[in-house]
């Protein structure tokens, strides 16, 4: 049991997606304009990414080596496909805000990455732990920072108004707000583990 | 007025909305490679190709097999392995054919099979064009016109980006915030201004 939580910490805090191994930015910075949306794209990928290293662990003994990255890509389009239906069916606002960036999952390297890393190399049940890790991880992150954005570019969280005279800057909402915000939280976050090493 | 479209459609996506500054897409990329100039072109370079060419493919099958058949519904599996298997084709063609070529831009070919910015431009040329298309070679010229165009605005990024980065390594950064963290902070700056652009109105 000890060993399952390890690899769903690890996925949370050690090796955190988006801080720790920059990985899947582009969907990170282009959805996390409010909490919401930002909440949505994250249970999206998880669900991908749970369902691609189940899949990927399950058959990684029957797909010959040369073609495995053709193949994974296969097997994360498909349930990204369920992902975009269901979304359109039952969240048509929060697809239609969301975007591009649905589809988009597919080439998100999150995904492939913990296919090729650790599903292709790792039993089902372990794999199941570390995609579900990773999704949890992914999704915080990505709350963390719609937080921050919706909150200096909107003034609100989750929608509800928090000063009534605080004026919103708007550029927190658009493109350099999203890069400015992951900047510094990188910067944070190296600040932080450089202290948690030295100390 | 099918020229004035085109060109409208090129500004667009090379300044107002560019890939990667306004629409994130192909971020990996930007901050990976762009620590140096020259290998930064070179990735500008294959990018740009591949865009133009997924482009016409991705052009092909939407209006040709997936539209036909009402199965629209498939476009992000079919996309996604039509870019990543002509990806590679082109990998193998040019590692039998030009090694001296392939030693340059090998690596890079590589690496956009997850390219997102590739597979946006497929996925934004189908909503924008094709999904409403009644007439498919007017489709086929906006699309390749996007996608170039798409590619030459993420050449133009990525070698402002890597000029600013090369003269960064001799500046004094703190600690916490070299490599990367610094990397975001200007490419912030750099979004800033191409918002400029968007007064661009006709």
């Amino acid at each position: 049991m000890k060993k399952f939580f390890h690899e769903l910490n690890k996925g949370i805090f050690i090796e955190n997606p988006t801080f720790r191994l920059a990985l899947g930015l582009c969907p990170t910075l282009a959805v996390s304009t409010s909490i919401v949306n930002g909440f949505g794209m994250g249970i999206a990928a998880t669900f991908v990414l749970l369902g691609s290293n189940v899949i990927v662990s399950s058959v990684r003994d029957f797909i010959p080596k040369k073609i495995r990255i053709p193949c994974f890509i296969v097997i994360i389009a498909t349930f990204v496909t369920i992902v975009e239906l269901v979304m359109k069916a039952y969240f048509p606002a929060l697809s239609k805000s969301l975007g591009i960036f649905v589809p988009l999952i597919v080439v998100n390297c999150v995904v492939l990455g913990r296919a090729e890393a650790f599903a292709s190399r790792h039993g089902v049940v372990k794999s199941i732990f570390d995609g579900l890790g990773m999704g949890i991880g992914f999704t915080l992150a990505l709350v963390l920072i719609s937080a921050i954005r919706e909150a200096f570019g909107n003034g609100t969280i989750l929608g509800l108004v928090i000063v009534r005279s605080f004026e919103p800057a708007l550029i927190f909402i658009l493109a350099p707000g999203a890069l400015l915000v992951i900047g510094v939280l990188i910067g944070i976050v190296n600040y932080m583990t450089d202290r948690c090493y030295t100390a | 007025m099918e020229l004035n479209q085109l060109f409208m459609i090129a500004i667009s996506v090379i300044f107002i909305n560019n890939f990667i500054l306004s629409k994130f897409l192909g971020l990996c990329p930007f901050i990976g490679v762009s620590k140096k100039t020259a290998p930064a072109f070179y990735m500008g370079l294959a990018v740009t190709f591949v865009m133009t060419a997924s482009s016409i493919i991705t052009w092909a099958v939407y209006s040709f097999l997936l539209k036909p058949f009402h199965i629209e519904y498939l476009r992000t599996l079919s996309f996604i392995l039509v870019i990543a298997s002509f990806v590679q084709l082109i990998e193998m063609f040019i590692q039998k054919f030009s090694p001296a070529l392939y030693r340059v831009f090998g690596i890079y070919l590589a690496l956009i099979t997850t390219n997102c910015a590739v597979f946006g431009v497929a996925v934004l040329n189908s909503e924008m064009f094709l999904k409403s298309a009644d007439n498919a070679v007017k489709a086929l010229i906006f699309c390749v016109t996007q996608g170039f165009c798409a590619g030459v605005g993420f050449t133009i990024v990525l070698l402002f980006m890597s000029g600013i980065r090369e003269r960064l390594e001799l500046c004094d950064i703190p600690r916490p915030m070299k490599g990367m963290a610094i990397a975001f902070i200007v490419a912030s700056l750099m979004s800033m201004a191409f918002m400029g652009f968007s007064g661009f109105r006709f």
